[in-house]
């Protein structure tokens, strides 16, 4: 890759403020997964955009939706600026997008002249099947931004990612990260440039595998045994993150408070949603913790859960 | 009466610790520049071994909610004989809890807006579901449903129809195993601070004006911090703020403070006060409301944190 294609950011999260900063007006749409990474959607809001959800499935992004859409906001007179995806093991879907859908997501954008910006920190991190080709890779008519991070594989203390795009895009983001900071730390991309080269990171990255699968492995089998019926969750091939919905009108935010007394965290599903959806959803991360406290964990957040819909079904409140 | 022997004890783990930070640290910072030797402690499971070791003669608590305002950490200093500032233990334990409060206010003539109240063990147990159309025509609607224990104002919620209340009272059962269910009383929100104890000092009364209200809806923005305007003194005809100040006065007494305190008030269209609540600790921080009342009233915030710490007692 030629290397006048990339720019080197302070961090994934800088590079989605960049390219928000850099294509978007107040009242333009950004088209978004829904779920999406909550840190995106805080930027998105920032710059006062509209953010549509659209519908996922376990393959991630339905992306025959894509072109309806893509009419109706044009019927209303809606300019959309681009749409963000995390197609690998999203944050916090856990969710992949399917060989297929990536080929027809890249032929819309074609068609369609949609911008899309691909973020992908989790990609490397992958505990099952075959890597796939990203949007960037597939796509020929220069219509993909890619968005990359050593934030999940070396650490996000050194606050670097980096864009990948066609010359006339990197141009107009590269003027706004001027404005914004100069440059990124060169003392942390040297650091980065030496975990690199010197090929540590393989033995690295393959240490974090065996260790994230396992966590995934142990979490995936306790949701399984202590979640209640009518509980549904994704079950993710890489990355940090499982998507757990129960059934309604269980509420997860009430059931935050709940688990926090009982020392057990989540992210609960709202937050992810710029309209209100999610309120029956959590995010869970396996990546942050021993397989003893994953378990134990689910354990706890099982009973509180039970607890809870007990409690509706005494106040006549079980659908 | 200085170089005394300070702790001052804040954090902990309640919902409300970033209050107690912020209280505990401006407190300390007031005691010292008048001259006390402060300790400052971060709550934990240290907290006895340190009194212990540092045997202080005036224990400040600034704490909020669960733990430093329910009477758990005066009862620890009662065993301890360390001298401690605000009420003791039960009246501590009056004041958090909203339901308890109300009873006493209701038994000794004060008015408080018309409530039922519930353990999640009557639904549970008892099929309390089936009473919740009777209480809304009872309270009339819209209802207020609270955690019992008093502080945070997480977990309020607002029933503006019967068939909201079931959802609002889990929300409120995530807080608390008791809840309250109040009727919405419209009006203004007066906050009354007190100081001292065999005879208590009325500090001007201050009002919170939330920045946007007139929708049912904006209810949830006067528990929203950085969005309420207060004004002090209110502006209230004579006998109106007489009359609040005496029932401010009387709630105080009746639940059995001492030292500091403040009763929150709605005032309703007719001008009639109702008393919501008293908080045993006031938060002291530079958006609180009571350092206001008492710069009001001629007293700098570090005048304010000396008379309460010289009226602690055990
Ligand atoms: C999907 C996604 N994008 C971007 C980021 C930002 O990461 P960083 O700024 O540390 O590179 C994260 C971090 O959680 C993420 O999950």
């Amino acid at each position: 890759m030629d290397p006048a294609h990339v720019l080197i950011t302070t961090g994934g999260q800088q590079a989605i403020d960049l390219v928000t900063k850099t294509f978007v007006d107040p009242g333009d749409v950004v088209l978004a997964e829904g779920p999406s990474y909550a840190g995106a959607l805080t930027t998105f809001s920032t710059y006062e955009t509209d953010v549509l959800h659209l519908p996922m499935d376990e393959r991630g992004l339905d992306v025959e939706a894509v072109p309806d859409i893509l009419d109706r906001l044009a019927a209303d007179r809606k300019r959309v600026k681009f749409l963000y995806i995390v197609p690998n093991f999203s944050n916090p879907g856990g969710t992949t997008l399917s060989l297929e859908r990536r080929h027809r997501l890249v032929e819309i954008s074609a068609e369609r002249e949609l911008l899309i910006v691909e973020d992908n920190p989790y990609g490397i991190l992958r505990y099952q099947g075959e890597p796939l080709p990203t949007l960037f890779t597939l796509d020929q008519s220069e219509n993909v931004i890619y968005l990359g991070s050593f934030s999940k594989i070396l650490s996000p203390g050194i606050r670097t990612g980096w864009i990948a795009a066609p010359a006339p895009i990197l141009a107009k983001i590269a003027f706004g990260k001027q404005a914004t900071d100069l440059c990124s730390s060169p003392l942390n991309q040297m650091f980065v440039h030496e975990f690199i080269s010197s090929g540590v990171w393989r033995e690295y990255v393959q240490r974090l595998i065996g260790i994230y699968r396992s966590r995934r492995d142990v979490l995936l089998s306790a949701l399984a045994d202590e979640f209640p019926p009518g509980s549904r969750w994704t079950v993710p091939e890489g990355g940090f993150f499982v998507w757990a919905s129960l059934s309604p009108p269980v509420n997860t935010t009430d059931l935050l408070v709940k688990a926090i007394e009982e020392n057990v965290a989540f992210v609960a599903g709202n937050g992810f949603y710029m309209d209100g959806q999610g309120t029956d959803s959590m995010r869970l991360n396996f990546s942050g913790s021993p397989e003893d406290r994953i378990q134990e964990g689910i354990r706890r957040l099982g009973s509180v859960i039970r607890d809870q819909m007990e409690l509706y079904r005494a106040l006549g409140m079980d659908g | 009466m200085t170089g005394k022997r300070i702790c001052v004890l804040y954090g902990g783990r309640s919902l409300e610790r970033d209050v107690s930070l912020s209280t505990g640290h401006r407190v300390g910072r007031a005691l010292e520049s008048r001259g006390y030797q402060v300790t400052g402690i971060d709550v934990d499971e240290s907290l006895v071994r340190r009194l212990i070791e540092l045997r202080p003669e005036v224990a400040f608590i600034a704490m909020h909610g669960k733990g430093g305002e329910d009477g758990t950490v005066q009862e620890l200093l009662e065993i301890l004989r360390i001298p401690y500032t605000g009420s003791g233990v039960l009246s501590s334990i009056r004041a958090m809890d909203k339901v308890l409060t109300k009873h006493i206010l209701k038994a000794g003539g004060i008015p408080t807006p018309p409530f039922h109240a519930f353990n999640d063990a009557a639904f549970r147990e008892m099929g309390a579901k089936d009473t919740l159309q009777i209480i809304a025509e009872d309270l009339g609607l819209p209802v207020v449903v609270k955690p019992a224990a008093q502080g945070s104002a997480l977990g309020i919620k607002f029933a503006a129809e019967a068939r909201d209340l079931p959802a609002a009272m889990v929300s409120a059962l995530s807080f608390d195993r008791k809840v309250l269910l109040e009727r919405f009383v419209a009006g203004r929100e007066l906050a009354v601070s007190i100081l001292g104890t065999a005879e208590p000092r009325v500090l001007p009364i201050v009002e919170a004006i939330p920045q946007a209200r007139h929708s049912y809806y904006d209810f949830e923005s006067r528990y929203t911090p950085g969005e309420t305007d207060f004004e002090v003194p209110a502006e209230l005809a004579p006998e109106v703020a007489a009359e609040v100040e005496r029932l401010a006065l009387a709630t105080y007494r009746a639940l059995g403070c001492r030292g500091f305190g403040r009763v929150d008030f709605i005032l309703d269209q007719a001008n009639r006060p109702w008393v919501l609540e008293l908080n045993t600790i006031p938060g002291l921080t530079e958006t609180s409301t009571m350092p206001l009342a008492a710069q009001a009233a001629g007293l700098s915030f570090e005048d304010l944190v000396v008379a309460i710490t010289e009226s602690a007692t055990l």
